[in-house]
């Protein structure tokens, strides 16, 4: 079991022509059951054409009309990107996975308001995200597939590469993941920490979830307030930037320590004090997370 | 990205915010002109430089005769004024602001910024001006009124008169103090700012509102669609290695220890950090080389570090997912040929062809010490420092 996607999951892919867009779908595509999941591109001036046999739609709407796709990955570039996810939304897609980094806040907090406003069903992840991947079914992202093992632990994170580290991990100690998320480092994104560890509750597939963090914003003590009241799967934690200085965005437009607020030593407290065990040691995550199973 | 006072109040103006009357002035002969133009009898001379607390500091002073305007304008241009936000080095302070002065009655606060947990735009206002906000948060958070706007409908009328009768604004300036907040809102947004700060925000005795401060931060983002702002950047108000760094489209910042870091992503990058520090040692910067990176940007981000004479030890730490280790391992020989590396340097790689990439590192023939996990190599890089410092 798996949480967001699995091998019967449809997805599209919006920017499918350009060349982020192009590299992560041959290689997402390369990946378990990818050859049957990615069915549809979405590029306005390209329908009818098509990449390495798969069809290439105007819109997203018609994508999903003509080939039943419920799940999109965006790789449309920063200034567009936002119409980007709007136009996912407006086709009442089951998920947008926005990886594009760099669109202006003030993009998202209007397609986010619209999102709110029309109570639209649709989920985001992202953007500034790696995606997410159920090993040994389905990889929506940029993250390397061959790292991950398939199993019954979840990970979810803002940053990429940190994942990565977290994965590998776990996979050298013989522990393998049901799914991995990658929430994306942006200010003013879609799906949180406390949503993805929802989902893995939920998850019949999932015995345990290993959370990381990083400094800004209060989404890791949101998510260990809901873990003390409603979890009931052990969750480990790790929150990168002890050594950030404050007033500085950390590479991450929010990983930035503002107001004395967001630092990584308060949302260690809290998750602590919410009874997640955290390790303030990054090359400690996997066997921290061995320890609860 | 981060502009002057006074180029803020330049925006304030054209949003139709009232501010004090004020010329910019690069010379103490231009600050005595520009009193003589604004006429009257007090002068407030400002130094500008983007961080705050610049009036603790010494930087802003009141002249009452144009003998003292041209005392203050020398004595502030050119020194290097310490506040809490410049580190004890202080910033040089190479432009100035020349005011009329304000006759003040009540000092106020208010700012914007956007609010994370609402996923709007936050409007702060307080009737504690003057002060810093952040102590007000810490110790009288009932004195601070907040606004979450409505991204699709702008701060309403109704909002910003009910805000600004909290913080204390008289009866009969609260139509003014309303207008105000709505413009600096709608300035905020169209700028695409990430910070507007007006610290304080002054009632005068005559009861006009005025914004006697002006603190503009915008979203890096966005940029692209602001030429205008972009302009106004000043380049000498930033760390050179951070703008060096932005040139070859890294993530690059100064910090105060003695080992530099190179790594592939913002999380693991700190995450690294934090490593250094728990093996007993300092990072001397945060620098994320990104996805992409290629054997250019390593040796530039090599070259970067290495300009830092702090540096006294290198840790790579590079998680090869897409990206291939023997290309990573090719980039840094070629980087640390290149710049003649004289310090300790630390590689760890993880990721495709992880064996081949630690064979080039091996046979270039570099004194370069591989580690197999990020433990290891925050260990090793401290030992390393800890080393030479003992062969002294």
């Amino acid at each position: 079991m798996s949480i967001l996607v699995d091998k019967n999951t449809r997805v599209m892919t919006q920017g499918i022509t350009g060349k982020t867009g192009m590299f992560h779908t041959q290689a997402s595509r390369a990946y378990a059951h990818g050859r049957e999941c990615y069915v549809a591109g979405v590029n306005p001036k390209k329908a009818g054409e098509d990449f390495e046999g798969i069809p290439i739609f105007g819109t997203v709407r018609d994508a999903r009309e003509k080939t039943g796709a419920t799940v999109s990955v965006i790789y449309v570039p920063p200034p567009f990107a936002a119409a980007a996810i709007w136009e996912a939304v407006e086709a009442d897609l089951d998920l947008a996975i926005c990886i594009t980094e760099g669109i202006p806040v003030r993009d998202m907090i209007e397609v986010r308001d619209r999102m709110r406003k029309q109570n639209r069903r649709t989920l985001l992840l992202g953007p500034n995200c790696p995606g997410v991947i159920t090993p040994g079914e389905l990889k929506i992202g940029i993250m390397p597939g061959h790292i991950h093992k398939k199993g019954r632990v979840g990970v979810v994170s803002r940053s990429g590469t940190l994942t990565y580290e977290a994965v590998a991990q776990l996979s050298e100690l013989g522990i393998g993941q049901s799914s991995a998320v990658g929430i994306g480092g942006d200010p003013v994104n879609g799906l949180k920490h406390v949503d993805v560890l929802r989902l893995f509750n939920d998850d019949p597939g999932t015995d345990a979830v290993i959370m990381i963090g990083e400094i800004g914003g209060s989404d890791e003590e949101t998510a260990a307030e809901w873990v003390k009241q409603h979890m009931r799967k052990p969750v480990v934690g790790f929150i990168a930037g002890v050594t950030a200085p404050p007033g500085k965005r950390m590479g991450h437009a929010g990983a930035i320590i503002s107001g004395g607020k967001g630092t990584a030593q308060e949302k260690l407290a809290v998750m602590q004090a919410c009874g997640m065990k955290v390790t303030r040691n990054p090359a400690e995550m996997g066997r921290l997370l061995k320890s609860v199973l | 990205m981060k502009i002057h006072e006074y180029q803020g109040k330049e925006i304030f103006r054209r949003y139709g915010v009232p501010t004090p009357r004020g010329v910019p002035a690069f010379s103490v002969e231009e600050a005595v002109r520009a009193a003589q133009k604004l006429g009257g009898k007090v002068w407030v001379v400002k130094a500008q430089i983007h961080a705050g607390g610049r009036g603790k500091g010494g930087g802003v002073k009141v002249a009452k005769s144009l003998d003292e305007v041209k005392a203050r304008a020398k004595q502030i241009l050119g020194m290097q004024l310490v506040t809490h936000q410049t580190g004890p080095q202080g910033q040089k302070v190479r432009r100035l602001l020349v005011e009329e002065g304000a006759d003040i009655a009540k000092e106020l606060y208010v700012g914007l910024v956007a609010d994370r947990g609402t996923q709007r735009v936050v409007l702060m206002a307080s009737s504690e001006g003057g002060m810093d906000i952040e102590e007000v948060a810490a110790k009288t958070p009932r004195k601070i009124h907040k606004v979450f706007v409505d991204p699709a409908a702008g701060l309403a009328e109704g909002e910003a008169r009910e805000v600004a009768r909290k913080i204390g604004i008289p009866d009969a300036s609260l139509g003014q103090a309303a207008e105000l907040l709505r413009n600096l809102y709608r300035c905020y947004w169209e700028t695409d700012a990430s910070l507007v700060e007006v610290n304080p925000l002054i009632v005068t005795r005559d009861g006009r509102v005025v914004a006697l401060d002006a603190k503009l931060n915008f979203d890096d983002n966005a940029l692209f669609r602001h030429a205008d702002v972009v302009q106004l950047r000043d380049l000498d108000e930033e760390d050179p290695l951070e703008i060096e760094a932005s040139k070859h489209d890294l993530s690059y910042i100064s910090l105060d220890g003695n080992i530099g870091c190179m790594v592939n992503g913002a999380g693991l990058a700190m995450a690294t950090m934090d490593t250094i520090k728990l093996y007993g040692g300092a990072p001397a910067n945060f620098l994320d080389v990104g996805g992409g990176a290629t054997a250019e940007k390593v040796t530039a981000a090599f070259k970067i570090m290495l300009s830092n004479r702090k540096v006294k030890a290198i840790l790579v730490n590079i998680f090869g997912g897409i990206m291939k280790c023997d290309t990573i391992a090719a980039g840094v020989v070629a980087a640390a040929r290149e710049v003649h590396l004289a310090v300790p340097l630390v590689v760890r790689m993880k990721g495709t062809n992880e064996e081949l990439g630690k064979k080039i590192l091996k046979d270039s023939g570099l004194p370069i010490i591989s580690a197999d996990n990020m433990a290891q190599a925050g260990q090793k890089v401290v030992a390393a420092i800890k080393k030479k410092k003992k062969k002294k």
